[in-house]
């Protein structure tokens, strides 16, 4: 009794000291409130599914933050592992009648495996030339889809996929649930040795070299962690929507995962996942302007970047937020003092 | 023989159009370092142009190429302006703001012309006929048309004082800055020609290819390709790279059964793998790197 009412109390504290001073971090725990108790509000499928279907391509666009955002690696082409995570899971499902909780897996493993083929050769390659050369290969992969229409199902897909979970709710509790865990691994992982490390690469790979670390290791791990949890996201969604077909191969999605972590701003996973689950409602909920709504999209982008290049979410965080010049803590922007040395604010 | 002719005359067209494409995507991403994914898209805008203008205005096609190509230059430069030119520091701002213009292109053509497939008269019927083989007029009419416009720019690169401006930018802007070139309105002008050389690949392709809302994805992933093989910002480079993915193309459509699916990947394999032996490209230098 003692020992529980013991952690009951560090836990208030910490809310009170750690986490309520910041309005970022009071955000994540109202972020995350949101998804755990949205089926509470509404029972409206149609909304339940758009959120879930934000959850999948949260998951993806905080993927590509990992590889590109952090180690600067642009990736072009991010719809191939999304694909192959989706097309794999499909045909593992189908074939091997294999549940969705073991084809998901072994769907990202496949992803690794893409992520792997398309590390090696983009090892050799910087900037503009890799983002141009990634762009080919999911094109790669849709031609041979079309190719072979037997194994594949051609320009129709693969269908007749099991189901993630008998019910709407359901399935929405597990993609959430997984959303919000992969998304703190995503997270844990940048902010660990190894993401700092990906942070050094992208500001100075030759730098980071001659202080001795094996880059390519890094990078060929960046590129095999972002196939994971985009070949994990794709594998969702064919189970989600029951359905694999070209579509998740195809260019604008990769240009799309691109748009989201941009808008949000890059190098930062909440950045990414922000924007997802800000732009996909407000395109499906503008459905009322069927005919307008990417027109609408693309222009709420371009007015967002024109005021805040270096992505939305970081932007409010640096309105809401100031660093201490001392200690390097970070303070609510509206105190004079910093909260732990007390040293002035500008 | 008439299938060897065949592939030569298509893999000829196919590559004057990504030679026309690429080159000035390579002048803006030179001079301007900027990598314009809305490239093809003012190849769409200046397809759907003529399509309209010789449709629902009677004009003929020599005029209503004049017109695309002019229409397209002012919206390449009203766009770099308003939307590209305040935000050029930030690179990753730049590219999806490139990208969202392809897609507000893609769309307002959906909703002016429906997302059905159209399609526009050849400039000149007829065709004549070697070793078995139609050649139509139109066909070489393209061909001659890239070709010309090609060794324009070329002479006005390389013979006068602006091509030079634009040269030493694409070299060193800093240094070119400080020699007195107005960066910026260099990029402007770079931009509206490059856009001019994109509008014009458009308005000379439309009689041969299908007019739709996505018809520049393809164009671009081709496009984005040959400038890699090539090498960036080399225009030799660009050249070449055209006609070896155009014959590449070519040689899979006509050779292979499942052609038309398979020639995008097998000219992309080729990219790739060029790419592994020569990582910048066939005639590239790496960009000393702003540190």
């Amino acid at each position: 009794m003692k020992l529980i009412l013991f952690y009951l109390r560090k836990l208030f504290a910490v809310l009170k000291n750690e986490v309520l001073v910041l309005p970022s971090r009071v955000a994540v725990i109202i972020f995350f409130l949101f998804i755990l108790l949205l089926p509470l509000f509404t029972d409206d499928l149609y909304v339940l599914r758009v959120f879930t279907l934000a959850s999948i391509f949260a998951i993806f666009a905080a993927s590509w933050d990992l590889l590109s955002g952090f180690t600067g690696q642009l990736n072009f082409g991010h719809a191939l592992f999304f694909g192959v995570g989706a097309y794999s899971a499909a045909l593992i499902n189908l074939h091997w009648q294999l549940a969705p909780w073991l084809s998901i897996p072994l769907g990202a493993l496949i992803g690794v495996a893409a992520g792997l083929i398309v590390g090696i050769p983009a090892l050799r390659l910087k900037g503009t030339y890799l983002a141009l050369t990634t762009l080919a290969f999911p094109i790669i992969v849709t031609g041979l889809v079309f190719t072979f229409p037997d194994f594949t199902g051609g320009e129709l897909g693969i269908s007749g996929i099991q189901k993630l979970a008998p019910t709407r709710i359901h399935e929405y509790y597990i993609i959430s649930i997984l959303m919000l865990g992969l998304c703190t691994i995503m997270w844990k992982i940048t902010d660990s040795n190894t993401g700092i490390i990906f942070h050094a690469i992208r500001e100075d790979e030759i730098a980071v070299r001659a202080s001795g670390v094996n880059t390519t290791r890094y990078k060929l791990l960046a590129f095999c962690l972002s196939g994971f949890f985009a070949g994990i996201a794709g594998g969702l969604y064919a189970h989600f929507m029951r359905i694999a077909g070209p579509s998740v191969l195809e260019i604008s999605l990769s240009f799309m995962v691109v748009i989201w972590a941009m808008f949000g701003g890059a190098a930062t996973i909440y950045g990414p996942i922000g924007a997802v689950f800000f732009l996909y409602p407000l395109v499906e909920f503008m459905h009322v302007i069927q005919d307008y709504r990417t027109l609408m999209f693309a222009f709420v982008v371009l007015l967002v970047l024109l005021f805040m290049p270096d992505g939305l979410f970081r932007w409010l965080r640096e309105k809401i937020e100031t660093e201490c010049p001392r200690c390097k803590v970070r303070n609510i922007a509206t105190r004079d003092t910093c909260r732990i040395c007390t040293a002035p604010l500008d | 023989m008439s299938i060897i002719l065949d592939i030569i005359v298509m893999g000829l067209i196919k590559g004057s159009i990504y030679a026309l494409l690429a080159i000035s995507f390579s002048l803006i991403f030179g001079v301007a370092r900027i990598v314009n994914i809305a490239h093809t898209a003012f190849y769409m805008v200046a397809a759907y142009c003529i399509y309209t203008v010789t449709n629902y205005m009677g004009w003929s096609a020599v005029p209503a190429m004049f017109v695309a190509v002019i229409l397209s230059v002012i919206l390449g430069m009203v766009i770099y302006k308003v939307f590209l030119n305040p935000i050029r520091e930030h690179e990753g701002a730049v590219l999806i703001a490139t990208m969202a213009i392809a897609m507000v292109f893609q769309e307002v053509m959906t909703l002016f012309f429906s997302g059905s497939f159209l399609s526009v008269p050849n400039l000149i019927d007829g065709y004549f006929i070697i070793f078995g083989v139609k050649v139509f007029y139109q066909q070489l009419l393209t061909l001659c048309a890239a070709a010309l416009v090609m060794v324009i720019l070329m002479i006005f690169l390389f013979k006068t004082k602006l091509g030079l401006a634009l040269r030493s930018t694409a070299q060193d802007r800093e240094v070119a800055n400080l020699m007195g070139i107005n960066e910026s309105k260099v990029a402007m002008i770079t931009m509206g020609i490059a856009i001019g050389l994109a509008g014009f690949a458009g308005a000379i392709v439309v009689p041969l290819e299908i007019l739709e809302p996505h018809m520049w994805a393809t164009p671009l992933v081709m496009m984005m390709a040959v400038v890699v093989l090539g090498g960036l910002g080399s225009l030799k480079g660009s050249f070449v790279g055209a006609y070896i993915m155009g014959f590449t193309e070519a040689v899979v459509v006509f050779l292979s059964p499942q052609g038309a699916f398979l020639k995008i990947s097998v000219a992309l394999l080729i990219m790739i793998i060029v790419l592994l032996i020569r990582p910048e490209g066939l005639f590239g230098v790496y960009f000393e790197e702003e540190r």
